[in-house]
């Protein structure tokens, strides 16, 4: 019988430590599905981190494209924020800039941070921004307005069927910085 | 009460009596009824908000509620239909029938069981409590996507997730004390290949459960956080992703559809071969195919979200892994049939639910299989077709299993018959009112009605008057069950240990009613032939 009690105790333990390790695999899915994300490109999600100057030597292609560009502002904030140029057609492998602007119409400062994405989600990999303010916090008083530079080119590696890229940014406010972004981020209807 | 079952209880007041039987019981049998009955109120509670669904629905226009009260009400009707009814009642099941099955003498971890059901009452009050609060119940559907219910959920959300909480304690410990309680307490001679099927399906579902219920808990507590202690898992503002709640929750939420049949699985193979008077066919392949449905059940989830954007490789894989699964259940659904075949069969009332549930799952099955297609599912997604579907492997799987279940063990946990005349009468209108209130569906689904949504275009009134006046019937014939199952109680005709003529099994060998402890010592298995026919 103490036998027996022996192998429950030892199984009631495995299957606890299961029960737990499967809470843990819960959390890690959240860097799993970042990491998946980031290797596939299948969000549209676009990296983070800047690109350099590419090499002086890289040959521009005779080949154009047309790149878009869109803006959204989340719900709430109240900033007015669209690009300067809605299309252009660019070269591959030349270097262009454009530029979004932001105006805080609001009557107090109040701290935007965009989140970049691309269409098609699978290009998302050749367009290399050398500059922007992706996924970093802007700040604007009130009042203030803004140019944003983007500083991109294209990889030559795009393949041949894409003729067309969007480049969209959508506006947070960042929640907690201000005292009005609170309270659009918890009392909605 | 100075003696219960052959216990003489010092003299206490009757009131403390009653309170300590069952607050501090630790039998299986009496918890598993505390399960069953607690599974029964509910069903009524949730059967009572879809009969609101249905008066609302029965019209286009907004007649009796708004859309906020009408989202609550789906909201809660699914929760607590899924959490409160098919889970618990497949636990009771489990606890009266697994010990009895496998010739134990309760399960292993009594004082664990005690504790699995009572966490369960306050669970489901927080849940339900939140009705009457300001701002109302949850109202984002049983799916609680983000961000309606993180940044948009009202404040009765918290509620909701601690409900959760407690729901996944509760069902964690009972799924670790069945395991437990198959592994170590099988009489001598039961290896894993002889238990009886309930068995092995409640294995596999306990399985299910210890793995995918802490993914829920992990869920709810990042909503927690990111309603509350500034954390963006779902929020794209903080650099989250809504999506990433979409994966978590139908990485939880496909094995749990599973959790909610498989268990209905193993009873259908229970009642067929005792009312076919055959051996099972295929014992073998039944479980095989039971552990292929619940392992493939972790590569399927992507199929209920094929419509967020996926590259097309994972629509493929998620499309054909899906469709896989229709191959072991289709091996469960052949032998089925195959055990009835030249059976010498008798339709009372458990063989007619079990045979009710082949026939109407597989419907539902066959839906499932349309829904997996992927660019069939980009036009049958969110419409009112995804909600046939599922209600076919739920009301006439789950939920039938679960009553055929009652009706075939009934007599032993009783020790009455319970009226085949009226039990007969349940079916046919069950049967019949179940397709009257689900089969219209399909077709508004496929015609574009969408779900959760309470007011629609005149174009869909009929079929909807039509699934109104079914659901309504559908509820009536609830309230005629719950009257049978009293009236067996109470009295009727005395059962013989048997009860059943091809009944096979140990807890057939034990008296009706069984006696409050069974098996202190372990019977013969297999039980011989007289061991049936005592009294």
């Amino acid at each position: 019988m103490s036998e027996n009690r022996n192998k429950q105790a030892k199984h009631l333990i495995l299957l606890s430590s299961l029960a737990f390790g499967m809470l843990g695999f819960s959390f890690a899915l959240v860097p799993l599905y970042e990491i998946f994300c980031e290797v596939t490109g299948i969000t549209g999600k676009t990296s983070s981190i800047v690109a350099v100057e590419p090499a002086a030597v890289m040959q521009e292609s005779e080949r154009e494209v047309t790149i878009q560009f869109l803006a959204q502002v989340a719900r709430g904030m109240p900033w007015e924020f669209r690009p300067t140029e809605h299309q252009l057609r660019v070269r591959v492998g030349e270097v262009n800039l454009t530029s979004y602007y932001a105006r805080n119409h609001s009557a107090q400062g109040v701290t935007g941070q965009a989140v970049p994405s691309v269409s098609p989600v699978n290009v998302s990999r050749y367009l290399h921004k050398i500059e922007c303010f992706c996924f970093t916090e802007q700040y604007l008083g009130a009042g203030e307005d803004q140019q944003m530079a983007v500083r991109f080119y294209i990889d030559e590696e795009l393949p041949e069927e894409i003729n067309t890229l969007t480049l969209s940014y959508s506006l947070f406010n960042v929640p907690g910085l201000e005292s009005s972004s609170l309270a659009f981020a918890s009392h909605q209807p | 009460m100075a003696e219960i079952a052959g216990h003489t209880i010092p003299n206490r007041s009757p009131l403390l009596a009653f309170l300590e039987r069952w607050f501090l019981t630790t039998n299986h049998k009496e918890i598993g009824s505390l399960y069953l009955w607690l599974s029964f109120v509910l069903f009524f509670i949730a059967g009572a908000m879809a009969m609101v669904i249905r008066l609302e629905l029965g019209q286009p226009g907004m007649q009796f509620t708004d859309p906020l009260f009408y989202n609550q009400m789906v909201t809660m009707h699914g929760l607590i239909m899924v959490f409160g009814v098919v889970m618990p009642g497949f636990v009771g099941l489990a606890n009266w029938q697994i010990p009895i099955m496998i010739g134990a003498p309760d399960m292993a971890l009594p004082r664990l069981n005690n504790f699995s059901f009572w966490i369960l009452p306050f669970a489901f009050t927080l849940l339900i409590s939140s009705l009457f609060m300001e701002g109302g119940a949850p109202n984002f559907g049983w799916t609680f996507y983000a961000p309606l219910s993180t940044t948009y959920g009202p404040p009765s959300t918290d509620f909701f997730i601690l409900g959760v909480h407690l729901m996944g304690v509760s069902s964690v410990l009972g799924a670790i004390n069945i395991i437990v309680t198959i592994f170590n307490l099988r009489v001598e001679g039961m290896t894993l290949m002889k238990m009886p099927l309930f068995v092995w399906t409640w294995l596999i579902t306990a399985f299910l459960l210890v793995m995918v219920m802490p993914v829920l808990a992990g869920a709810v507590t990042m909503m927690l956080t990111d309603r509350h202690f500034g954390t963006s898992f779902f929020s794209a503002a903080g650099g989250g992703d809504p999506l990433l709640f979409q994966h978590v929750f139908w990485f939880f939420g496909h094995p749990e559809v599973y959790i909610l049949i498989l268990p209905g699985f193993g009873i259908a193979s229970q009642i067929i071969p005792t009312f076919a008077r055959k051996k099972l066919f295929g014992y073998h392949s039944m479980v095989y195919a039971t552990a292929s449905i619940a392992i493939l059940s972790f590569v399927v989830w992507g199929h209920h979200m094929f419509s967020v954007g996926m590259p097309l490789a994972a629509e493929l894989f998620f499309m054909y892994a899906t469709m896989l699964i229709a191959v072991p259940t289709g091996v469960k659904v052949f032998n089925w049939v195959a055990t009835m075949w030249r059976g010498s069969m008798t339709f009372e009332t458990p063989m007619l639910f079990a045979l009710g549930f082949v026939i109407l799952f597989t419907i539902g099955g066959f839906s499932g299989l349309m829904l997996a297609l992927v660019p069939a599912d980009f036009q049958y997604h969110d419409t009112f077709f995804v909600v046939a579907h599922f209600h076919y492997v739920l009301y006439p799987g789950a939920i039938f299993g679960i009553m055929s279940a009652v009706y075939y063990w009934l007599p032993k946990w009783c020790g009455n018959m319970y009226d085949e005349r009226l039990g007969k009468i349940h079916f046919w209108t069950a049967v019949i009112a179940v397709n009257m209130t689900f089969f219209p569906m399909h077709f508004v689904g496929l015609a574009g009605m969408p779900r959760r949504i309470v007011d629609y275009s005149i174009a869909f009134a009929d079929f909807n008057m039509v699934s109104s006046i079914g659901a309504a019937l559908l509820g009536v014939t609830q309230v005629l069950f719950l009257y049978i199952v009293i009236k067996a109680i109470r009295g009727g005709e005395k059962a013989t240990s048997q009860v059943w003529e091809g009944a096979e099994g140990l807890e057939w060998t034990i008296p009706s009613p069984a006696p409050l402890h069974t098996f202190e010592t372990p019977p013969q298995f297999p039980a011989p032939e007289e061991a049936y026919k005592h009294e």
